[in-house]
């Protein structure tokens, strides 16, 4: 059992590009769960629409990919002011049905066949990422050398997704100890009191949804940068779960919540999978063949992890950084 | 606004002027703040607001009475947006407020609190108290994220808001959240955090429900303390005492119409109320007679195919 390894290559998981995708994705769903209330199953949507516009800019019209990245946030934008209007004045459930269905129409049109010219179908698309690699300072491979180190792009990708995160929990910590954000949270308590005390419930709500959309398609963006390529699979529905996953385990309505829980979850993700692996692997190996071998062991990180969402919600369902007392008042 | 004109508003001119109203259902009043004229709401094929008019005078504190099922709190929803009747109009201060969504009536100066009590659980009391307040620079999203806009506003927000709980003795449970205070300190609050936005015409809808008997009397004394600096007052309510107590013009509803108006003596006197919330034979022993009496005039019914208002019932069973 190398431990060596594999703590290395957890580490590299839990502080890397891939987790600081879902950092920012985390971080849009906590503007809107976390603070405001709203349900959003749709994330998916939010980085595929804005990913999709970056990539088929530049692959497919061979356009600027700033001119695309600000067309992609902007139809982030648009895409929650179109599920928003209908769906805000209503119960708190519709808002969840719409944004999952219109999740998955966004994934299913981008990868299907009559679109394959504009958006390659389920091959999605590559080479897009030259203006942004042309921007990459290193040539070496970078980190804390027998610790953990990346390829350079890799680094350069993680890199910019952290300054994002770090820029996008500025902006959250900035807007939550306003009055605006306190009446986002007061929304999430009780809609007809903030009504009666004179605020638009529906613009506010609105506002959130733009917000956490727009950070949601900057997940979008750095996710298919950072895979220097795009397809319809990245942006499943369980792109979402993993999402709220991560928040969860931070802690929902707390602004450091989504970069905690983005690092333990891909750490443990991570450090299970090496685990099951080694453990199942060689011909003498530490788990028997007869209870596992090494095909069923790559399904354990889900098990294990399933299993460990369900420990902490029974146990410490307001994450890692919640406050306990908010706990004491289940009753509304 | 109300808080400092209250010098110029006079509770007994005020009360004086309803002397000369009749004791009647629509009656007009001299200086009405809220007219509601002809305001009709169903439900399916139930009418559970059938209003024809009913006037509400400004600066007195108006109670709002029938027996359960009378429409109260329907009308109470009506009255300030958060439900749509089928017809009818009504204003505030002489505006329409026909179409106008809750939080403009709010923003008119016409607040209200709810019968299933309303706090922001997972908020401060203080937090609570905050969002009440009005035109606060700071809710707009640009000016939101730098402080400096709205830092000064803020400030003086929390001084109203601290010296608002210090009157509704909340003070000590400023940084609690507001889930944990017990019944009767939430409809405090409610009612304090109302005060944030120092509205015109304050509507407390079942002020009293689930408070207990000592701290009833506080509440009353809060209550009509919003009279004495110049507020109107319009409060639903099932507590007799208090309607007795505090109120200085009584409404009464029953089946979704107005029943009858007045002051709360006369109003529990008159025989329709007595009627509406008892039934009309509640005065009555049931003698022997009038147990045989009964029975005729129901078998009559049953044998009376025609009668109109029994022909729901016969239907069925002929079926």
């Amino acid at each position: 059992m190398d431990w060596h390894a594999i703590l290395s290559q957890s580490l590299q998981q839990g502080l890397g590009p891939v987790a600081a995708v879902y950092c920012l994705a985390a971080i849009g769903l906590n503007v809107h769960f976390g603070y405001t209330g709203l349900l959003n199953f749709g994330q998916a949507g939010f980085m595929a629409i804005a990913g999709y516009a970056v990539s088929s800019f530049v692959a497919t019209w061979g356009l600027s990919f700033w001119l695309g990245s600000i067309v992609g946030l902007l139809s982030a934008a648009v895409l929650a002011l179109l599920l928003g209007v209908p769906t805000l004045r209503l119960r708190a459930d519709y808002l969840a049905i719409v944004t999952i269905a219109a999740a998955e129409i966004i994934r299913q049109t981008i990868g299907s066949v009559t679109l394959l010219k504009y958006f390659g179908g389920q091959d999605g698309l590559q080479g897009f990422v030259g203006s942004f690699s042309d921007l990459n300072p290193f040539s070496d491979r970078v980190g804390i050398p027998g610790v953990v180190t990346w390829r350079p792009y890799d680094f350069w990708a993680l890199l910019v997704c952290w300054l994002l995160v770090a820029l996008c929990c500025l902006i959250v910590w900035a807007l939550m100890r306003s009055p605006w954000g306190r009446v986002l949270k007061s929304i999430r308590e009780d809609e007809d009191a903030v009504r009666s005390l004179g605020k638009n419930v529906y613009a506010y709500k609105m506002q959130s949804l733009v917000i956490g959309g727009v950070i949601g398609g900057l997940a979008g963006i750095m996710s298919a940068l950072q895979h220097s390529a795009i397809n319809p699979s990245f942006f499943a529905t369980d792109t979402t779960f993993f999402a709220y996953t991560v928040l969860l385990v931070g802690g929902a309505a707390r602004v450091l919540g989504p970069v905690a829980g983005t690092v333990i979850f891909w750490f443990l993700l991570s450090f299970l999978d090496l685990f099951f692996s080694q453990a199942t692997a060689g011909t003498d190996p530490l788990i028997p063949t007869a209870i596992m071998d090494s095909n069923q062991a790559s399904l354990m990180r889900f098990m294990v992890m399933g299993l460990t969402l369900m420990l902490l919600m029974i146990y410490r369902p307001q994450g890692i950084f919640g406050d306990r007392r908010e706990l004491a008042l289940d009753a509304r | 606004m109300p808080a400092e004109s209250s010098s110029t508003v006079d509770v007994s001119a005020a009360r004086a002027a309803l002397r000369e109203v009749p004791h009647e259902p629509g009656a007009k009043k001299p200086d009405p703040v809220v007219v509601a004229h002809q305001v009709r709401r169903t439900f399916g094929g139930l009418t559970a607001v059938d209003v024809d008019h009913v006037e509400i005078q400004r600066g007195v504190i108006t109670g709002l009475i029938g027996p359960n099922g009378a429409g109260k709190t329907t009308f109470f929803n009506l009255l300030t947006g958060f439900d749509r009747p089928d017809q009818g109009d009504w204003s505030f201060n002489g505006t329409s407020l026909k179409g106008v969504p809750a939080y403009r009536v709010s923003r008119m100066g016409m607040v209200r609190t709810f019968q299933l009590t309303k706090v922001l659980s997972r908020l401060t009391v203080l937090e609570n108290m905050r969002v009440g307040a009005t035109g606060q620079r700071g809710e707009s999203l640009l000016r939101a994220m730098f402080a400096p806009f709205w830092r000064g506003q803020e400030q003086s927000n929390t001084e109203r808001a601290d010296a608002l709980l210090e009157r509704f003795l909340l003070i000590k449970k400023r940084e609690d959240f507001a889930g944990s205070l017990s019944g009767g300190q939430r409809k405090l609050l409610e009612m304090a955090r109302a005060l944030m936005a120092d509205p015109e015409l304050v509507m407390l809808d079942e002020p009293m429900a689930g408070v207990n008997p000592a701290l009833k009397q506080s509440l009353l004394g809060h209550v009509k303390s919003l009279r004495d600096e110049g507020r109107t007052v319009l409060f639903v309510e099932h507590d007799m005492d208090m309607v007795r107590d505090i109120s200085d013009w009584v409404i009464v509803m029953a089946q979704g119409k107005v029943i009858a108006e007045g002051p709360p003596d006369s109003v529990m006197g008159d025989q329709r109320v007595i009627d509406a919330y008892l039934g009309s034979h509640h005065d009555q022993d049931l003698s022997e007679e009038m147990e045989e009496e009964i029975l005729a005039e129901a078998q009559a019914e049953i044998g009376d195919n025609g009668t109109p208002d029994t022909v729901g019932v016969e239907g069925e069973q002929r079926v």
